[in-house]
């Protein structure tokens, strides 16, 4: 057991390295630099670029300048903006904090939803129920997410004029601030991941619902909803936990497309606008840590099928 | 209402509605009383409605199927008429399934303790603060080891007979009055199959329980039933006694699934039945069982025969049960010898000290814990084969036979030793790596057909590939190849389009000789090829195989852990356990005396369809999970130990006569 947790920590480590050198590298390899981008059409003038270069660093070898950003990066330090002046842990920590929020917003209605939704399909298979929700779910899925956001704008927002169609909200506003504007993207997001999971848990009650051990548990005399809490459904929901963490680091690593329709300070239109500003630096621990949060999530899902799935747990133990 | 049976099924018929809307009947009309105490076995192939039946006395019906018409009774209740409440008073309670597969049929998250004390629960009345001890006294019943421990297991962390033992300590826990058993030993080791029987007879003589006993295994069916019912295409065809019926059967199809049955004192090959049974739906003219029957006639045919009584107490089927005797007599079907070996005495395949081990030792796996390396899986195998023999591996599961046969596949790379191919060529481990002309040498055959073709590509297909890779085929020769193979393993042209579920298990399974034999193979490898087919389709493939063999002059060898069916086939057995060698030999000379004190076990475990024999149970059927670091690989079960010389030395190879050879520390003639 504990061997393999040090073997997947170790690993989740190695992969985070790996992809903070390729951000770098491939960085490094864009024609230009950040300060032929800072200075515009002022880098004709040789002497101003030098001197940028000289105050932004850059006129050390590669390798060198790699180690201190990766060194700074593990203790939290990310280095300048282009511009020189702003710390990028403060722009970015203010964004991290409001993408958790949303994804926390969205994972408190969208999980529970979709685990629900699921078992009742899974239970009541080709019966009404089941037809309803899964053809909504196929809706849900196959909309883009701007259409479907976009419709909610002009249902709950301009029609009704229920909850504010767009977040106004400055990044660096504390979290109460965001309340009701944050309501329709979460709604938005919830659907989306709703359905996705939705189906999973959908195909695995069945599976375990026509078990052999479902239906000795039937024959032994357990009434059929005991039999469905206590022997269908933890053995159910053990690969949902897979799906679930993925949709987690997908809404964690920033959901651009609803940021931008709704506007919300978040990751993924930090990561927009730094791109379309040439903001090297920050798009690169943009990077880093979108990575960091897929690796740490992906492991926090397989610890938690290894505790839930007793087969994997004895496994590991033994070795 | 008949109110002397304790279980009472009168004139059921169980069916589902197909797509087309038409009712196809699973069970046809089928009467069955047991009483308190009586216990009755329900025999029949596969698809011949047998577990429906037993799920049906239960009032249970797999997802589709429903009663169409008759009745139900346990204990006088109507179990067809009954609310869920009802039923779920009495199963689990006074009446108990013990399933087929209990691995499967034990929830995988649940402890043992759990599970049991929810039968407890749910059915005795008991305080909750008595459950541990019951539980306990209940595993200790089903004579499991160390109970107290077995609460906090989970079902995945015993072997298979421990998980058949929970699942009837879980029946015992309602305290019930009738059990009903659904191929309960199916895919258990002899010994502990044998085990399981005698618990069950032992606790059905105790507690006075009405049994009824699904099985196609005639041998389980003679050790525990008194009465043994007999289906076929969802009809009863016969009932009697289990002396009458396994004896002297009256029905000719009970009679052929009883020659089709290998035995161990039968120097012959088992007699197949021909054909297959109908499938549901099938319109059926006159006798279900006319087609494959000898003594058919044109009224067979046409009138359907009615369940008749005899005198004897038996009820039959049959227009002409008065008849049976021809079928035994002037039976037309010469019994097949088994195909001589021509003795070349040239070694076609060598092992070399082969081992094989599982562990695998990665960097960080060993940096972390500082335990030695466990013993090999398989160690020190060396064994020549012959031209054109067949050698048999037995041994219960874990014994590493199947290993074996992998690692001379090439899908297992062997620790250390080496295979030697025609004396000059040392096969490549990896089959990767091997030339295109070893692989045509080697085929493998596997247990389960279902697994081993592909389910989208037709029987041409599946032909075409070898023929295609090793002879360049194409076009019409390809065609031909193909139909030339398929009438081989007696199949006709029009298979070459099927899909492998359009064909029957036995159909399936010959078209995977057939993909074997294309290759031309000189040595065909086949793991368990029978285990997963009814006994009649058994005897087919084995005739088959034999035929082939005379043919061609293959080498075969033949992993399974039937000790009767490997004595049918082959010239030489091996027996291993724990992937070492006990004992090999002429297969005459290895199932007689002098025995390793293994054989001795397991061939006292074996049981045969015949209710005047009896198992002997020398060695109590613990399942270890890996073998000893020294000594004999036996030494922890052995019942003739000597003492520490089996712990502490490697048997030495004692030679008796004509290349029969014992490993073991007992002088020769006191293994008798």
């Amino acid at each position: 057991m504990i061997v393999m947790l040090m073997r997947r920590i170790l690993l989740g480590f190695i992969t985070v390295c790996l992809v903070s050198i390729i951000i770098f590298s491939g960085i490094e390899m864009l024609p230009g630099d950040a300060c032929t981008q800072y200075l515009g059409e002022y880098q004709a003038d040789k002497e101003l670029l030098e001197q940028c270069r000289k105050d932004l660093d850059l006129n050390r070898p590669a390798h060198e300048r790699f180690r201190e950003w990766a060194g700074g990066a593990m203790t939290g330090d990310l280095g300048m903006a282009v511009d020189g002046k702003t710390k990028i842990s403060t722009i970015v920590g203010d964004r991290v904090k409001n993408s958790l929020l949303l994804a926390f917003c969205a994972m408190l209605v969208g999980i529970p939803l979709a685990l629900i939704l699921g078992i009742i399909t899974g239970l009541w298979r080709d019966r009404m129920p089941d037809l309803v929700i899964s053809t909504l779910a196929i809706f849900a899925m196959t909309i883009p997410e701007f259409v479907s956001a976009t419709l909610l704008i002009l249902v709950f927002s301009i029609w009704l004029g229920w909850l504010p169609g767009i977040v106004l909200t400055s990044a660096s506003a504390p979290i109460s601030e965001f309340f009701p504007e944050i309501l329709l993207p979460v709604i938005v997001l919830s659907l989306v991941m709703c359905a996705h999971i939705m189906r999973m848990v959908r195909s695995s009650v069945i599976d375990v619902m026509s078990s052999d051990y479902v239906q000795m548990a039937t024959l032994k005399g357990v009434p059929y909803w005991q039999m469905v809490f206590r022997h269908a459904l933890p053995n159910a929901l053990l690969p949902a936990i897979n799906v679930v963490a993925l949709t987690i680091a997908w809404l964690l690593g920033g959901v651009v497309v609803i940021e931008v329709v709704f506007n919300y300070p978040g990751l993924g239109r930090l990561m927009i606008d730094a791109i379309s500003d040439r903001d090297l630096p920050v798009v690169q621990s943009i990077a880093l840590i979108v990575a960091s949060i897929y690796v740490c999530v992906n492991l926090a899902a397989d610890l938690l099928t290894m505790l839930a799935n007793p087969k994997l747990r004895t496994v590991y133990t033994r070795k | 209402m008949n109110t002397s049976s304790f279980i009472d099924i009168q004139n059921l018929s169980v069916g589902y509605t197909s797509r087309s809307q038409k009712i196809i009947k699973v069970l046809r009309d089928v009467s069955l009383t047991i009483n308190r105490g009586e216990s009755v076995g329900l025999v029949g192939e596969s698809g011949s409605g047998k577990s429906t039946l037993a799920l049906a006395a239960m009032g249970y019906f797999k997802r589709g199927l429903r009663a169409l018409n008759g009745s139900v009774h346990f204990n006088n209740i109507n179990m067809l008429g009954l609310d869920h409440d009802e039923l779920q008073k009495i199963r689990g309670g006074n009446l108990a399934l013990i399933p087929q597969n209990s691995g499967q049929s034990l929830t995988p998250t649940l402890r043992i303790g759990r599970q049991i004390a929810e039968a407890l629960r749910l059915h005795s009345g008991l305080d909750q603060t008595a459950f541990d001890d019951r539980i306990i006294e209940i595993l200790s019943q089903v004579r499991l080891p160390n109970p107290a421990a077995l609460i906090n297991r989970y079902p995945h962390e015993l072997s298979g007979g421990q998980q058949q033992r929970v699942a009837i300590a879980m029946a015992l826990a309602g305290q019930p009055d009738a059990l009903l058993l659904d191929e309960p030993t199916t895919g258990l080791d002899v010994t502990t199959q044998a085990h399981i029987l005698e618990l069950l007879r032992d606790l059905a003589r105790d507690r006075n329980m009405a049994m009824l006993y699904v099985s196609h295994d005639l041998g389980a069916i003679s050790r525990v039933c008194d009465n043994v019912v007999v289906m076929y295409a969802g009809e009863v065809v016969l009932t009697g006694s289990s002396r009458q019926t396994l004896l002297a059967p009256k029905h000719p199809y009970a009679h052929g699934l009883l020659t089709s049955i290998p035995r161990l004192k039968q120097k012959e090959l088992p007699v197949a039945l021909d054909g297959r049974p109908p499938m549901p739906g099938e319109t059926i003219t006159g006798c279900a069982f006319a087609d494959r029957c000898a003594l058919a006639d044109d009224q067979c045919r046409t009138a359907s025969p009615p369940l008749t009584r005899l005198e004897s107490a038996e009820s039959i089927r049959c227009f002409h049960h008065d008849k049976i005797d021809q079928l035994t007599t002037s039976s037309q079907r010469v019994k097949q010898r088994k195909a001589a070996r021509k003795g070349t005495g040239e070694t076609t395949l060598g092992l070399e000290d082969l081992a094989i081990t599982y562990a695998k030792s990665g960097f960080l796996t060993q940096f972390l814990s500082n335990s030695p390396p466990p013993p090999a899986t398989v160690d020190n195998i060396n064994i020549n084969i012959e031209k054109g023999e067949t050698l048999g591996l037995v041994g219960e599961s874990g014994s590493g036979k199947s290993t074996i046969l992998k690692t001379i596949a090439g899908l297992i790379s062997p620790k250390n030793g080496g295979i030697i191919l025609n004396q000059d060529t040392k096969l490549t481990a990896k089959v990767e790596d091997r030339p295109s002309m070893n692989l045509r040498q080697i085929q493998m055959i596997f247990q389960n057909p279902d697994d081993s073709l592909n389910p989208r590509h037709t029987v041409a297909q599946i032909l075409a590939q070898p023929l295609r890779l090793y002879f360049q085929l194409s076009g019409k020769d390809l065609h031909d190849r193909s139909v030339k193979l398929l009438e081989q393993v007696r199949l006709g042209e029009h298979y070459l389009s099927r899909l492998p579920s359009q064909l029957s298990g036995g159909e399936k399974q010959r078209v995977a000789i057939a993909r074997a034999f294309a290759a031309e193979p000189e040595i065909v490898l086949c793991d368990e090829v029978t285990s997963a087919l009814d006994v009649s389709v058994q005897a087919a493939v084995l005739d088959l195989l034999n035929v082939l063999k005379k043919e061609r002059g293959t080498t075969y060898i033949f992993v399974s852990h039937d000790l009767a069916v490997v004595k049918a086939i082959s010239d030489r057995v091996a027996v291993l356990y724990q992937g070492r060698l006990c004992e090999i030999g002429p297969s005459d000379a290895v199932y007689q005396a002098p025995f390793h004190p293994y054989t001795d076990v397991l061939l006292g475990a074996v049981l045969e369809p015949d209710p005047d024999t009896a198992p002997t149970l020398s060695a109590d059927d613990v399942v270890e999970l890996s073998p000893p670091a020294k000594g004999c690989p036996f030494q922890r079960r052995c019942p003739k130990k000597l003492g520490e010389i089996c712990e502490n030395q490697t048997p030495p190879a004692q030679i008796s006569n004509q290349g029969h050879v014992i490993h073991c520390h007992i002088p020769l003639k006191e293994l008798h």
